[in-house]
């Protein structure tokens, strides 16, 4: 992925308790402000609730559970973006939550670097790169991996001095 | 809209032409030698070699080509359609199908089935050569001299006919006089170039027959107007001495005008002919899907406005609410019948397995079908292909004797299976009915005690015994043969029977056979129910599955703190707390209600808040995050743009039984 001239990626990019999040637009249908919210009983913490999109019923999901957040009150710049993504191989509508969504901006792919093995707090193959910008981190996320691992955490921290530590 | 991937037209196209390969080819062995039934499977396999070619698809034009000059030795009566060849060029299919799908495909099994296909041409050849050898000398050696008059459609030329070669190959059958006929040709103002509007006659002399000629036009004689005629006294003898494989048709001087009339070549996958003329649209399922979202979105729409109706005093508003909730209703309706394909494309498929498995198992079965008419929603539909081909397996592999077995019996050595489809009301019942050894009580019995599903001597209905089959964790050894493949049970089938809203029954009479009925409703999409309030959360309970309303007076509901037991007409019915099973925290109504709900065999109440009324549901499937939930069969949306989910009876009761648990996170 080093390459010499990648076209840059046009990405929405939106907060989860102040650290930034990007998606590739090209994934984002729509930016919604809040809605009425349906709690499905027995649904895990990360997509407990759908949401009436135009008339489809859709999952709501709460990234911030697959990242070791805690769940938070909504603010008045709460948003839903609404993705179309695949999810266990069917094309699916999925409604993410955001604190807070920015505006579209185009990321360099020379500036994005793997997720580094060690010092993360969060499962590394939940994050697809990690990208600068002005001495500031924009995480890029492994929606494959997040849903297909249901949000699970799991924090996996990669110990320094092996397990006997 | 897009325009439509030209691979995947290819595949679609490659899909039906393999369908009525396989239908052709299984017609073939009951009726080896008619002649229309041949010619269909060969131009089948012409046509799919062709465009898998011009599509690319070189791998699959190769091998297709292959059973083609098979079938082309068949079509001159140098070969038999033996059941042995049927056979083989069935499985060549499978191989077919696996290249046009793009699967891996590997070239050592394709290699083993030309191989194959090689020997069994090789050793029925000699045969039947001398008896195709026999037709040409049926003019004592001499030639025939033959009148023929042809024309093709106006729209021939726009569809890829062309007539040159035809000509061309009349002539490379001997000498040859061409004529055509300009009659037809219109003044030069009304001339349209794109159209064909010439008639050839032609006079040949051939040592060949009537049916070489024929040949020349086997690909559009469909169509077109063709009149042979033998001008010589000679002629008459070849038609009656033509092969053996000939005389189902076309004896009559007068040979085929336009299409499939009569009836078996209708049936024996002449769909084309069909398609080129009728007036129907073929629309890509998704669109239809869509479609459906529209009109659910419509209902919802409507009902709002219905809504708002009511609670204005304008007549006008009030009228035009009517109205569009009329039309709303008239649409719906309509969608539901756009939607509804017949059960025929369903049972044609297990033709095939029939024949696979009669090949395995070493049993004769016949095949019979009724109501092949009958319509069903296009997503049940598929949705039953699964569970009927494992109830066919168990019928043909547990259910019918071997041919000794029968002898014995005094029963004719083809067993029976009978597929039927009837509607009933809104739904549709489907049987299979096989005239086996029946269901063996203490086989059942035996298997259930020890896998611990009953108690040993525990006193049961004969209805309640074979019920036990569809138990999970019932599963005879037997039914994990390589013929019933994936080793699911009987109670998967009865799973997606459920899922479909639909039941399931078995009935059986040892030594008659058994008989297994599915009732499904006619739709998916659309269903009533009755909208319930938990909590905050609002609910629908199918109504199909309703059976009564009852409050839970404070007393009782003291009462069944310990056991949640409710006495209705001298009768216990147990009941589920959906407030405790979705833990909705809030504290409960003071006059809560019981939804008394069948489940399968049982009855079960569901405690909810408040009974909200009717509801027409228009179900939108849940997601892959929602679907392993369990509990929920999909979601609605309600008049007022908020969510309901429809409660799944059979898998709330089931974990009812866990006892008022709430239903934990699966994470």
């Amino acid at each position: 992925m080093t390459s010499t001239a990648q076209p840059p990626i046009e990405a929405l990019t939106f907060d989860l308790q102040g650290e930034t999040f990007a998606l590739e637009a090209g994934l984002v249908r729509e930016v919604l402000d809040l809605l009425p919210e349906t709690d499905v009983p027995g649904a895990p913490p990360f997509v407990s609730s759908v949401i009436n999109f135009r008339g489809r019923v859709i999952p709501l999901v709460d990234l911030r559970l697959a990242f070791d957040m805690v769940a938070a009150a909504p603010t008045v710049h709460s948003r839903i973006v609404v993705i179309e993504h695949e999810l266990d191989g069917e094309p699916t509508l999925i409604g993410l939550r955001a604190d807070k969504v920015h505006e579209v901006t185009a990321i360099d792919p020379a500036v994005t670097e793997d997720a580094p093995r060690v010092g993360m707090q969060w499962r590394a193959d939940f994050i697809r790169r990690l990208a600068r910008r002005d001495g500031d981190l924009i995480v890029i996320p492994d929606l494959e991996q997040i849903f297909a691992a249901r949000g699970k955490s799991g924090a996996v921290v990669t110990p320094l001095f092996g397990p006997s530590s | 809209m897009t325009a439509q991937d030209p691979v995947e037209t290819f595949r679609q196209e490659a899909q039906e032409l393999l369908e009525q390969i396989e239908q052709g080819l299984l017609d073939l062995v009951h009726r080896p030698s008619e002649r229309d039934l041949i010619d269909a499977v060969f131009r089948g396999l012409h046509t799919l070699k062709g465009s898998g070619a011009m599509f690319g698809f070189d791998a699959l034009a190769a091998f297709t080509h292959h059973c083609e000059t098979a079938f082309d030795r068949v079509r001159k009566g140098e070969v038999p359609a033996s059941p042995d060849l049927v056979t083989v060029v069935l499985a060549a299919l499978d191989h077919m199908r696996a290249l046009a799908e793009g699967r891996p495909a590997s070239d050592a099994e394709g290699q083993a089935l030309l191989d194959r296909l090689q020997q069994v041409v090789a050793t029925a050849a000699p045969a039947q050569s001398v008896a195709a050898e026999a037709p040409p000398p049926a003019t004592d050696g001499g030639l025939n001299h033959w009148h023929i008059r042809f024309s093709l459609p106006a729209d021939a030329l726009v569809n890829g006919t062309r007539p040159l070669p035809l000509l061309d190959e009349l002539r490379e059958l001997g000498e040859c006089r061409v004529v055509a006929i300009t009659d037809a040709v219109p003044p030069l103002k009304d001339l349209v170039s794109s159209q064909c509007h010439l008639a050839w006659d032609v006079t040949l002399i051939t040592p060949h027959g009537r049916d070489a000629i024929e040949d020349v036009f086997l690909f559009v004689i469909d169509d077109m107007t063709l009149d042979i005629e033998a001008i010589t006294p000679s002629a008459p003898a070849t038609a009656d001495a033509a092969p053996e494989v000939a005389p189902v048709r076309d004896v009559t001087p007068v040979a085929a005008t336009a299409s499939s009339d009569d009836g078996t070549a209708a049936q024996a996958g002449e769909g084309r002919a069909a398609k080129a003329g009728g007036d129907t649209v073929r629309v890509p399922a998704e669109r239809l899907d869509e479609m459906m979202d529209r009109v659910g979105e419509l209902v919802i729409a409507q009902s709002r406005l219905k809504q708002l109706a009511a609670s204005s005093s304008d007549i006008a508003l009030r009228a035009v609410a009517e109205e569009i909730e009329r039309l709303a209703s008239e649409m719906r309706d309509t969608m539901m019948v756009v939607r509804m394909v017949p059960i025929a494309q369903l049972f044609g498929r297990f033709r095939r397995l029939i024949h696979d498995l009669a090949r395995d198992t070493g049993k004769a079965i016949a095949l019979s079908t009724e109501g092949e008419g009958t319509e069903l929603d296009k997503t049940v539909i598929e949705r039953l292909a699964d569970p009927l081909i494992h109830l066919i397996r168990n019928a043909a592999d547990h259910g019918l004797e071997t041919p000794e077995q029968r002898r014995a019996a005094g029963k004719p050595e083809a067993g029976q299976i009978v597929l039927a489809a009837r509607q009933s009301g809104a739904e549709v019942v489907i049987t299979i009915t096989d005239d086996g050894r029946g269901v063996d009580r203490a086989r059942v019995r035996a298997k259930a005690e020890e896998n611990g599903l009953i108690q040993p001597g525990q006193a049961l209905s004969d209805s309640e015994l074979l019920q036990l089959i569809f138990a999970p964790g019932f599963s005879t050894a037997a039914t994990i043969t390589n013929l019933s493949g994936r080793g699911v049970g009987m109670d998967v089938v009865k799973r997606t029977i459920e899922g479909l809203r639909g039941a399931i029954e078995l009935t059986s009479t040892p030594g008659e056979g058994s008989v297994v009925s599915l009732r499904i409703p006619l739709t998916l999409a659309i269903i009533d129910g009755l909208l319930v309030r938990v909590g905050a959360g609002r609910f629908v309970i199918p109504l199909s599955s309703v059976e009564e309303c009852v409050e839970l007076s404070p007393e009782q509901d003291r009462r069944s703190t310990g056991r949640s037991l409710i006495t209705l007409r001298d009768q216990l019915v147990p009941f589920i707390r959906l407030r405790q099973l979705f833990a909705s925290g809030q504290p409960a109504d003071p006059h809560q209600k019981v939804v008394v709900v069948q489940a399968g065999q049982e009855r079960v109440g569901l405690v909810v808040d408040q009974i909200l009324g009717d509801h027409q549901t228009v179900i939108k499937a849940l997601s892959g995050f929602h679907a392993e939930v369990g509990a929920f069969s999909g979601a609605t949306i309600l008049g007022d743009g908020g969510v309901a989910l429809i409660l799944d009876i059979g898998s709330l009761v089931a974990s009812g039984q866990r006892q008022d648990t709430p239903l934990r996170a699966v994470g």
